[in-house]
This record gives C-alpha cells, sequence and structure tokens, in this order.
C-alpha cells in the first residue's frame, strides 16, 4: 500500500506544535531574556543589554569561593548542584546496580521486590518530598523512633536543619526515589547477557567474583553508561523535591541552579528575568555537553553490539 | 430531527444565550485567606448580588503563594482577576483600578475620610491621590507570650517598657526553668524584623527617600544572629529553609517549644482555636530598643485591576465591603483589626474568648506607637525589595554560612541592586 508523502507529516504535525509552543519557543525567549535586562515580562519592553547578564554571572574573584563572587548564591547553587551531582550519581548508580544484580537472581518473592524497589518512582517528587518532610521534621518519624529507643530525653535531631544532614538527607530521599528506574534498566540489560556464559564460567570454576569482573560489568556497561548518563541530567536538574524537602536550606545549603534561576525570576519582588534566563543558558550548556556524552555512549554500545 | 447549526432555532438559542451573557455581569475575586477571610467575603458578596440585579461576584480561593509569586506575573502579562486581596500593597500599583470616578462624591468622600492613613500606601507617589483599595485586614506585629511558662517558673513578666533584650533575658530565664527548648522565635520574614531594626535606631530610608541598610538596622541583624548563636532562638526558622521563603513559627510556640512568640495580630484566631485549650498565652505591648518601642503595620487589601471588564461594578462592590455595616462583619467575623476609622470608633463586636479579646485590645493598643519609619518602610513601593532580602542574607548568616558582617554587605547591596532594577 502507498502512502501520501504528506501523510507522515499529517501525523507529525500536531506534536511538532505541541514541542514548538511548549519547548522551542520557550528556548528562543529565553535566549533573547538573556540578552535583556530590567523588570518588564514582554520581550519588547526589554531593553538589550548584551552579554552584561552572563558577565554578572561570571563575575568572580575565584570560582571556588562563591562569597568572591558578585553573584554569590549562583555560585554557591552551581558548586552545591555539582556536589549533589558527583555524591547522587555515583551512589544511584552503585545502588542501582546491586539491587539490580539481587534481583536477577531468583530469590523468593522476585516480582514482588522488584515492585517495592519500583514503587518510589510512581510516586510524585512533591508527594516523596512531603513523606520525607514528615519523617524527617523535629517531631517526625525518625526522632519518634529514636525516643521510643530509649533515647527520650535526648533531644530531637533537626535533621534538615543543619547544613550537612541536610545535604545528605537530599541525596538520600533522591537515591530512593529514584533508584527503581535505573534498576529497571540494569535489569533488563543483566537479562539479556546470556546464560551460557555464566555455565561456561562455572565449568572454568570461575569465582562469582570473577564473573561479575569479567563478564557481568563488560557486558552490562552499555547499560551503565546509559544509566550514569540519565543519572547526571537528572541530577543537573533537580528542582522539586528538595525545593519541598528543604526549601533550598539551610541557608543555600541545598539551594540548586534551577531553584537559583527560579528565585531569580519568579520568587523576588523585583524579578530580573535576564539574569534568569541567563542562568538557563548556562545550565543548558552543562545539559549539552552531558547530553552530547550519552550520545557518544550510546553509540560507543551499539558499536559494541554490533561487534559481538 | 437534529437540526444543523446555521438553522434558525440555533442561530435563535445563540442569540438568547449571549444576551444572558450580556445581562449577567461577573466579577471574579482572587482571595487568599488567613482564617475565613474569603468564607465572610463570600456571605457579604451574596447580598450584594441580592442587591445588585445581575451581578456576579465569584471568589476564587489561592494558597498565600499565588498571590505573591502568580499573581504579579499574570498581571504583567495583561490577565488575572477583577479584584485580588493582595499584600504587595505598593508594589502592585501600576495594575490597580482607580475608583475615584465610579464612586459617588460621598462614597469618594467617606473613603478618605476612613481610610486616610492606609489610602497612600496603594498609591504610586505622594501626588497620587486615588482610592485603589480596601483594606480587608489591618494587621500590627506584636509578642505572643506563654504566660502558663512564666507563671510555672515564678518568672514576672517584663513591663510595658521592656526591651528586646529585657524580654529575651526573662524569655530565657523561664526557658531554663521550664526545660523549654527555646526563648523566642520570629517568624522567618523581613516584615517582622522592620520593629527590631527600627527599635534599635534604623532609619530605613536615608536623606534621598533609597532604603538603607545603617548603623541601626546592623546592631538589629547582629543581635539577632546573636541570639540564634546562644541557642536562644530556633535555628530552624531562620536558617532551616534557604531563599527568601517566608516561614512562621506558630508550631513552636502552640507546641510549647518557645516561650515568646514574635509574629502578629493575624495569628489571634488561630491562637485562640489551637492554643487557648493548651495553655494560657497574652500579647505583650510592643518591645523597646534604645529608639523606639514599635511594631509594624501590615495587612491585606482588596483591589480592582485596570484589565477588569466591570470597572464600575468592581468599585461598587470595593464600595459595599466598605459600608460600615459590611466592614464591621468583615471585621467581627475574622477578628482583624479595622483600618476604617469610623468602624474602629464606633467599636467592633468580636466573638473571641476573653483572652483572644485581651490581645486584640494589645494589638490596637501598640496603633499609636507605631514608628513613622514603619508606616514609610509598610507604604514604600518597593517594601519586599528589603524584606526579601533580609530574609535570605540574615537566613544564611543564622545557618552559619557566612559572617554577621558579610551577611550586611551582601544585603545592602541586594537591596540596592532590586530597588535600582525596579526604578528602570
Amino acid at each position: 500500500m502507498q502512502t501520501h508523502r504528506s501523510t507522515p507529516w499529517l501525523f507529525l504535525t500536531p506534536n511538532l506544535v505541541i514541542f514548538g509552543v511548549f519547548t522551542f519557543l520557550p528556548i528562543v525567549i529565553n535566549f533573547y531574556y538573556a540578552f535583556t535586562g530590567g523588570v518588564q515580562l514582554y520581550p519588547r519592553d526589554r531593553p538589550f543589554v548584551g552579554f552584561e547578564n552572563l558577565a554578572s554571572l561570571l563575575d568572580c574573584g575565584n570560582y571556588l569561593e562563591p562569597e568572591t563572587c558578585k553573584r554569590d548564591l549562583f555560585w554557591r547553587a552551581v558548586w552545591n548542584t555539582a556536589k549533589y551531582a558527583v555524591f547522587q550519581v555515583s551512589l544511584m548508580v552503585l545502588f542501582s546496580l546491586v539491587t539490580a544484580l539481587v534481583l536477577n537472581r531468583k530469590i523468593i518473592g522476585r516480582g514482588f521486590w522488584r515492585g517495592v524497589y519500583f514503587y518510589p518512582v510512581l510516586l510524585s517528587p512533591v508527594v516523596v518530598a512531603l513523606i520525607w518532610k514528615w519523617i524527617l521534621q523535629r517531631d517526625g518519624l525518625l526522632n519518634g523512633v529514636i525516643a521510643s529507643l530509649g533515647e527520650a530525653s535526648a533531644t530531637p535531631m533537626l535533621w534538615l536543619a543543619e547544613p550537612g544532614s541536610a545535604f545528605f538527607w537530599v541525596v538520600f530521599v533522591s537515591i530512593w526515589a529514584h533508584m527503581g528506574f535505573y534498576t529497571l534498566i540494569l535489569l533488563a540489560g543483566l537479562q539479556a547477557i546470556p546464560a551460557d556464559l555464566y555455565e561456561a564460567a562455572q565449568l572454568d570454576r570461575a569465582s562469582p567474583w570473577r564473573s561479575l569482573t569479567r563478564i557481568t560489568l563488560p557486558l552490562l556497561m552499555p547499560n551503565l553508561l546509559v544509566v550514569l548518563v540519565l543519572a547526571a541530567i537528572r541530577a543537573v536538574q533537580t528542582f522539586d523535591e528538595v525545593f519541598v524537602l528543604t526549601g533550598g536550606g539551610p541557608g543555600s545549603a541545598t539551594t540548586f541552579v534551577v531553584q537559583f534561576i527560579y528565585q531569580t525570576g519568579f520568587q523576588e519582588q523585583v524579578r530580573l528575568y535576564g539574569l534568569a534566563a541567563a542562568g538557563s543558558l548556562l545550565l543548558a550548556l552543562a545539559l549539552i555537553v552531558l547530553t552530547l556524552i550519552q550520545l557518544r555512549a550510546t553509540k560507543a554500545g551499539d558499536a559494541g553490539e554490533r561487534a559481538k | 430531527m437534529i437540526r444543523k447549526p446555521g438553522s434558525p432555532v440555533w442561530i435563535a438559542a445563540l442569540a438568547a444565550l449571549s444576551c444572558a451573557g450580556a445581562a449577567a455581569q461577573e466579577l471574579r475575586v482572587q482571595c487568599y485567606s488567613d482564617g475565613n477571610e474569603c468564607e465572610v467575603t463570600g456571605d457579604i458578596a451574596k447580598r450584594f448580588e441580592a442587591a445588585n440585579a445581575g451581578a456576579k461576584v465569584v471568589i476564587d480561593k489561592v494558597p498565600y503563594k499565588a498571590v505573591v509569586e502568580t499573581l504579579p506575573v499574570q498581571l504583567a502579562a495583561g490577565e488575572g482577576p477583577d479584584i485580588a486581596r493582595v499584600t504587595d500593597l505598593g508594589g502592585l500599583n501600576k495594575y490597580y483600578l482607580d475608583l475615584t470616578p465610579h464612586l459617588s462624591a460621598a462614597s469618594v468622600k467617606a473613603w478618605n475620610t476612613n481610610f486616610a492613613s492606609t489610602l497612600p500606601w496603594f498609591r504610586a507617589s505622594p501626588a497620587d491621590k486615588g482610592i485603589y483599595g480596601l483594606m480587608s485586614q489591618l494587621t500590627v506585629t506584636g509578642a505572643y507570650v506563654n504566660k502558663t511558662l512564666f507563671e510555672q517558673a515564678n518568672v514576672p513578666m517584663p513591663g510595658p517598657k521592656a526591651t528586646w533584650d529585657q524580654w529575651m533575658a526573662a524569655a530565657d530565664k523561664v526557658a531554663k526553668a521550664t526545660k523549654t527548648p527555646y526563648a523566642m522565635a520570629m517568624d522567618r520574614s523581613g516584615h517582622r524584623f522592620a520593629p527590631l531594626a527600627v527599635a534599635y535606631g534604623a532609619k530605613i530610608f536615608d536623606a534621598n527617600g533609597m532604603p538603607v541598610v545603617d548603623a541601626g538596622y546592623q546592631t538589629a541583624v547582629k543581635k539577632f544572629i546573636d541570639w540564634h548563636k546562644a541557642g536562644l532562638m530556633p535555628k530552624e526558622v531562620w536558617g532551616g529553609v534557604g531563599g527568601s521563603q517566608y516561614r512562621d513559627a506558630f508550631e513552636e510556640f502552640a507546641n510549647g517549644r518557645v516561650v515568646v512568640y514574635y509574629s502578629g495580630s493575624w495569628q489571634v484566631k488561630r491562637m485562640d482555636t489551637q492554643v487557648t485549650k493548651n495553655f494560657h498565652w497574652t500579647v505583650a505591648p510592643a518591645p523597646c530598643g534604645p529608639a523606639a518601642c514599635t511594631a509594624m503595620p501590615g495587612g491585606a487589601a482588596f483591589v480592582a485591576l485596570k484589565r477588569t471588564k466591570q470597572p464600575a461594578l468592581a468599585a461598587k462592590f470595593l464600595d459595599f465591603l466598605a459600608q460600615d455595616a459590611n466592614y464591621k462583619e468583615l471585621m467581627a467575623r475574622t477578628d482583624n483589626i479595622p483600618a476604617s476609622l469610623s468602624v474602629a470608633k464606633a467599636g467592633v463586636p468580636y466573638k473571641v474568648s476573653a483572652l483572644a479579646g485581651t490581645a486584640l485590645d494589645s494589638f490596637v493598643a501598640d496603633v499609636p506607637k507605631i514608628a513613622k519609619a514603619n508606616y514609610d518602610l509598610q507604604g514604600y513601593r518597593f517594601n519586599r525589595a528589603v524584606f526579601l532580602p533580609t530574609a535570605q542574607r540574615v537566613g544564611q548568616a543564622v545557618a552559619g554560612e557566612m559572617t554577621a558582617d558579610a551577611a550586611l554587605t551582601r544585603l545592602a547591596s541586594d537591596i540596592e541592586e532590586q530597588v535600582k532594577a525596579a526604578s528602570k
């Protein structure tokens, strides 16, 4: 059956319109806003200021010391995001891998456990944050449990009011909420590894550790790379969960780049849309780099598959 | 039989619908509530509808965050309701509808007489004489005291001229004697911080009328940070959240975790319904400093917006709300302090407990003590450009992220930058 040349376009048009209006147009507008100043909302009312906003964000005595920067809050957010990405992504991949390895074995109630680990992924980030806020607040479940274990006289811990512990819980909650998704990807990768490779290894009396390092991990590498890059992209974009859980505090200990952009553009009385847009532009650059890495990793994975 | 669009019956039906649309004039009122303000306004609106055939008032209840963060963007984009209940009274001035041309001469006179002290808060400049909004709630900040704890500790309550330091020292004694975790808490808000600053000599504005972080403001910031460092105030309120976000400390007080709680008159209803059953509370007179014994005025107001397609009806509705009988009902049923002089003079028949009644009296007694700097700050168009950076920077210092001096330097530059950007 021959289809008319315009038929594919007919089916693509609704999606293109939606993407055009809600994704590409805002990108173009954001790009324009990044080079304008003032507090006016409409582009036509905003004066062109060239690279002023970007220069303001990048004006720093020492990038490693945010207090020496003109926009100290931006750089605090940048370093918080970087620290978060490193810890959250590496721990997330590690826990996802271990969980996937366990769930790939013939354990009792395997289907149930797979469901348990995947369940938090189905929850909205706001719900996740509210649940954990309830657990971690001064009169929350965690302090209640600690008190019931015989520490009733102890001062309740302020889990979200100390910078170190707040950061720890932000990472922990995020891993709890998203680990199931990455576990699923790794589980699919594990199930694609031919069983006869393990049988051959067993015949050669290879230890389980040797099987893991010489068979499982090398063959799982394409999936691991995808998981790593996807988790990194998501970590850099983190906002909703943390915003509800800690509000970016204490101080700015859990303020990430997206929250800085939101605060600058929408929370202050004087809304510096241009500065917020410039921040978005820098964030987009970081995401483009991560996406390119993902594309290369995927291509390398495909090439590896073809070579098998 | 199915009639096709375009047939005479369809045309007649459409014409009838459009006539009905023209006859019914609908006003959409965006309302946030501290207690029951939207419900009471809705009740009064029903009487307005009954008195004005064809008028329909729809109250859209929204969270406070929507009024503070979403409404300004809606208005800038030419969208939004006909009337809104706002707290950024001067900052949104350019979107307000001047009610004057839609009011009778007698009404204009009544508004200018009854609301003389609050009408300037809505105006763009002293030269502006427009009538833009109705204060639905005049608020005064103040300190709630857990009297039961004072009695248990056998510590006398400081007198009417007591300073912030004396209150802190007394509350600390009570906290230690009763094993209460903290002496005092204050809502995380630059608005709540302002009376402390003015009490310690802050002028708030320089000779050119620009906001300034002067020596008085600096003293207050340092004192406030030191109180947190000394463990007298709960770190989690100001230091526990990020950015310039608002956080109240009501729960700390209601759960007996602080002896004194600095908030405002809008909490009276909540205190009465949630705290009265647990302990005896009272409101202290405005704490003093070397420069003043002052509170901070504030409140929320209904404003008509320029974009409305029913300006006359919007003005008529606000005028209806402003009439003494209706305004008195609004105040009485919401336990708020009236901004209308005639209603204040006549008295409001509050139906509250004895504790809440005494508290309201105490807040009303603080009104004449309010320093000019606090009135000026409340009426300043860009007051949130002072309030929000204060919460942000002082919060960072309380969290231990920066020193008091560094916080003050950043605070001054943040305020200057925001005011400069807004004035462009």
